[in-house]
């Protein structure tokens, strides 16, 4: 029998303590133990980018990442990085060009295009694509989240001159 | 799918490490970035009884250059390659491979030793390593030992360390005057794994190529060196008829078996096409 770990952590600013088995994952751990369902599970091994989140002010995958890993760390999903207006302007984009059909990767791609803002207020849309190309819409065709994008960064630059 | 169970532990010194993996053999696992092993276990393709995490071993971490040589911590991640000053400088080539391999978020957790550790024959940083002839230094309870690039990777996610090892870091010889490197690779999407790929490095006096070393990953069990291609281009200066022979060389070095992504036969044409995108980049980049 594999005993549970406990484990200290920082979830949209609301400090964690839990007790989880080592192999369960952050994405699962978010979603059932803390019923954060705005982070999705898709392939589980790391390519379509539904389960991505924040550690530590760094983009991870949640399907990657064991909740063990996390003792200790500072984590914010798309329900906290949505609640605290950082996005607003790309949820505004996303609604505007019809970036969503079903919205299953659309928290994932929010938390990717917010990753990419962050250092390039004004990117190309080669450099869109390249930053959210590990993120799967099965939706879209993609078109128009990079519309929503580029519109929002457009915004955001308008906004903060 | 979810991973089969499994124990963990999480030590801070490389001593607790090797006891571990003393009790434990050949049931244990170490565990880096996870980006690779994560993936397996997810997929259920091994299931070990205990990962050990090696993250809270801060020695294996940061990047040095000294007296020519550039120590990568074993635990150094894609991401951290990328922002590196120091790497830029002295190791060019693995600042510009990054943005080839994976996705921003899977970069900020997957780490060089990892990568090399995990051996996947596709991986580019490999093939990068073989590129540049870097050492790469184990360590076991006994002591340390360091083995060139070249013989750590053995075949199919098989390399030299033995059970009981631990990769700790990666040294690569400090790129010196008029040397000049390129990646390129040619992948089914973006971030995917090449279906072949081509690390190159070479001194350029004025036009004429010396030294020149061809790295390919995704066309055999593991990254190989095309020796009859460097042997064609050595002491000559990059044409249309040295390219023709480039890539007939290539045809007797690579043999790249069938596999889901593509024919042999198609996994080669590609490596040839690389060899004259990658070598044709190199010839025309500035200085060196």
């Amino acid at each position: 029998m594999i005993a549970d770990r406990e484990i200290t952590l920082t979830v949209n600013g609301e400090r964690v303590v839990q007790r989880v088995a080592p192999r369960q994952s952050l994405i699962d751990f978010v979603r059932e133990n803390l019923g954060l369902t705005g982070s999705h599970v898709g392939c589980e091994h790391g390519v379509c980018g539904a389960c991505t989140m924040r550690v530590n002010g760094l983009l991870v995958r949640g399907c990657l990442t064991l909740a063990v890993q996390a003792d200790g760390a500072d984590i914010h999903t798309i329900e906290g990085i949505s609640d605290s207006g950082e996005i607003a302007a790309l949820q505004a984009g996303f609604l505007e060009r019809n970036a969503l059909q079903c919205g299953y990767c659309t928290p994932g791609m929010l938390l990717t295009a917010a990753d990419l803002l962050k250092d390039k207020s004004s990117p190309s849309r080669e450099e869109i694509r390249e930053h959210l190309s590990g993120n799967y819409c099965r939706c879209t065709g993609y078109q128009s989240i990079v519309d929503a994008v580029e519109d929002a960064a457009q915004a955001m630059a308008g906004g903060s001159s | 799918m979810k991973p089969a169970p499994f124990d963990y532990a999480k030590p801070h010194s490389a001593e607790e490490v090797f006891a571990l993996l003393e009790r434990y053999g050949d049931d244990a696992h170490l565990l880096a970035g996870g980006q690779s092993l994560l993936a397996g276990l997810n997929m259920r393709l091994s299931a070990p009884a205990i990962l050990i995490d090696i993250t809270g071993l801060e020695p294996l971490r940061g990047i040095v250059n000294s007296n020519g040589v550039l120590r990568i911590g074993a635990l150094t991640t894609y991401a951290q390659v990328k922002a590196s000053a120091e790497v830029a400088r002295a190791a060019p080539l693995l600042s510009e491979v990054i943005p080839w391999i994976a996705h921003p978020a899977i970069r900020n957790r997957g780490t060089v030793g990892g990568s090399l550790s995990h051996a996947d024959p596709a991986a580019e940083m490999p093939a990068c390593m073989l590129a540049l002839e870097a050492q790469v230094e184990i360590a076991a309870k006994g002591g340390r030992r360091k083995v060139a690039a070249a013989n750590f990777f053995r075949g199919l996610f098989e390399t030299d360390l033995k059970p009981g090892e631990m990769l700790t870091a990666i040294e690569v010889p400090a790129i010196r005057a008029h040397y000049r490197s390129n990646f390129s690779e040619f992948a089914r999407r973006r971030g995917d794994f090449a279906m072949s790929g081509l690390a190159a490095h070479a001194r350029f006096d004025g036009e004429v190529l010396h030294d020149v070393r061809l790295a390919y990953c995704g066309v055999d069990t593991r990254p190989v060196r095309a020796r009859t291609a460097e042997q064609v281009l050595e002491g000559r200066t990059l044409g249309r008829e040295v390219l023709a022979e480039v890539k007939a060389a290539l045809a007797q070095d690579l043999h790249p078996p069938d596999d889901l992504q593509a024919t042999g036969e198609m996994k080669l044409h590609l490596s040839q096409v690389l060899a004259e995108r990658v070598l044709t980049a190199m010839a025309r980049a500035e200085g060196g």
